[in-house]
């Protein structure tokens, strides 16, 4: 493996340097080769490390003990995982498109590697590119993981399979808006588009400046990854196993790879424009990034653990009717915000927009549980359709 | 920057490679012996919980899908030109705010009309 990039001495160290200004390594070539194996490489162990924190974790949160045999603690699980899969037979259902149904899997796990082109993993301008239209690549590169869901889908001629791979684009068509707006928060108060100018910008982590967007933006993201309880295109008690009912062997090893790979790539884009990046003390930065997704990731399957699964019709007025007006008030209020208040101190913004956000989440989901869902209220009178009218006091 | 791109482009296409190679193993294990290759009739059939598949899979889908999708169109479009609002809103100044403010605004009344409608209900 290539030597790890130095960080010479923070961003404008590099950038003065006359030749090639984004590229810490000087010669392009080695800085390709050098980024694209510790790129791959970071994703690929951190796809790992999920995988294993999440069957362990979840195991502990359900009372059990989870993969413990291979390796100690179980942590080779994944590697005994891939050696079978491997060995599996490859079934590929007669009736099926079999080019789609062969290049479904790649297309759904190539994005989620690609995103670790612009996210910043070893300090300053350490990174691949650092692109200046950074986060619209983000937005641009991991919608494109749906694709390979529906061509899943569609092209495993399987009625369930087809279901889940409609399913699955209408919510991540559902939950890009309400991202995109969160995310523009975040831009508004670095001026950026570029990760790395996005986590410089960080003196005070964004969470604490934009809660609001941040729960928003956890919000989608989950129901972007498909996690629970967004997880509704994996539904096994309505769909079978949703787009992968017909994929086996290395082929479904590709798509669970893919669901690992987009956690990641979310919880590493969330950890860089919410929580400050490779950002804190005494640690190198790489490890703090790591850690930070990992507390992420974690907040996410303790998610996924508590909550059932919702239901079409929640899911879908939660992200039309809850997140996208809420994102756009919030970009409103950041807009203001931005232009008016002294940048000097930024600190009592913090706990403005703190009250902000929860009087806003608490003004939503009152109005939400009355009027936004199945639930309409006349006069004092609360109608469940299909259910009996019940009388409510006001 | 344009060489950046063509680097990305480049970056993409390793993982791309990367990626199917693990689909090549498999296919490679099948060719030495190493994985079992037998396709039967019933093997390769549609699964479906047990159920004789009816009919064709490609079919005319539920309207209610599209309706979204028209709303996502309109959004996602105004949602990304307001990302060059975004990025130079200090330079724009309050000026910019209030011509982002009439952008919304615009943008919010057809989205009330949606809600009134009940598109935005999953029927």
């Amino acid at each position: 493996m290539a030597p790890l990039p130095q960080n010479p001495g923070g961003h404008s160290a590099v950038l003065q340097q006359a030749l090639p200004p984004d590229w810490p390594l000087g010669n392009p070539w080695l800085h390709f080769i050098t980024f694209t194996i510790i790129a791959i490489a970071f994703g690929m162990l951190m796809i790992i490390a999920f995988i294993y924190v999440e069957r362990r974790g979840v195991a502990r949160f359900q009372i059990r003990l989870g993969p413990n045999r291979a390796g100690p603690e179980g942590l080779f699980q994944a590697f005994a995982d891939l050696i079978k899969l491997l060995l599996k037979e490859d079934i590929v259902p007669a009736r099926a498109d079999k080019l789609v149904h062969l290049m479904a899997p790649i297309i759904a796990t190539v994005p989620a590697l690609a995103i670790f082109a612009v996210v910043p993993i070893f300090g300053n301008g350490a990174l691949f590119a650092d692109l200046n239209v950074g986060l619209l690549y983000v937005v641009g590169i991991s919608s494109i993981g749906v694709v390979g869901v529906f061509m899943a889908g569609w092209g495993s001629s399987n009625k369930y399979a087809l279901i889940s791979a409609m399913r699955g684009v209408a919510q991540m068509v559902s939950y890009e808006i309400p991202l995109v707006l969160a995310a523009l928060g975040v831009v508004l108060f670095a001026g950026s588009l570029s990760l790395n100018t996005i986590v410089d910008q960080q003196g005070i982590p964004y969470l604490l400046l934009q809660p609001l967007a941040a729960v928003i933006y956890f919000l989608a993201m989950s129901a972007e990854t498909n996690r629970s309880p967004f997880d509704l295109l994996e539904a096994e008690s309505e769909i079978i196993a949703g787009y992968h009912t017909e994929y086996s062997g290395m082929k479904f090893a590709l798509f669970y790879v893919a669901e690992y790979g987009h956690a990641v790539a979310a919880s590493a884009l969330f950890s860089t424009f919410f929580l400050g990046g490779w950002k804190g003390p005494f640690l190198p930065p790489v490890l703090w990034l790591m850690i930070k997704m990992l507390v992420v990731f974690f907040v996410g399957f303790w998610v996924r653990a508590t909550l059932p699964r919702l239901r079409v019709d929640q899911l879908m007025g939660f992200a039309w009717k809850g997140l996208l007006p809420l994102a756009v008030i919030n970009l409103v209020i950041t807009a203001i915000e931005v232009l008016f208040w002294p940048t000097q101190s930024m600190w009592p913004l913090v706990p403005v927009n703190i009250v902000i956000a929860v009087i806003l989440v608490l003004l939503w989901s009152r109005i939400f549980t009355l009027g936004g869902g199945k639930i309409e209220v006349k006069q004092g009178r609360v109608e469940v359709k299909g259910a009996k009218t019940v009388e409510v006091k006001v | 920057m344009l060489t950046q791109f063509g680097q990305i482009a480049l970056f993409i296409l390793v993982i791309v490679l990367f990626i199917s190679a693990l689909p090549i193993a498999a296919f490679i294990f099948r060719l030495i012996g190493l994985a079992p290759h037998k396709p039967t009739q019933v093997k390769t059939s549609t699964y479906e919980s047990g159920m004789e598949t009816v009919g064709k899979s490609w079919i005319q889908f539920n309207v209610r899908y599209y309706t979204y999708a028209l709303i996502f169109v309109a959004l996602d479009v105004t949602a990304i030109l307001l990302y060059t609002w975004a990025v130079d809103l200090k330079s724009l100044g309050a000026a910019g705010l209030g011509v982002a403010l009439v952008f919304i605004a615009i943008l919010a009344v057809g989205y009330l009309y949606t809600w009134k409608k009940k598109f935005l209900e999953w029927k």
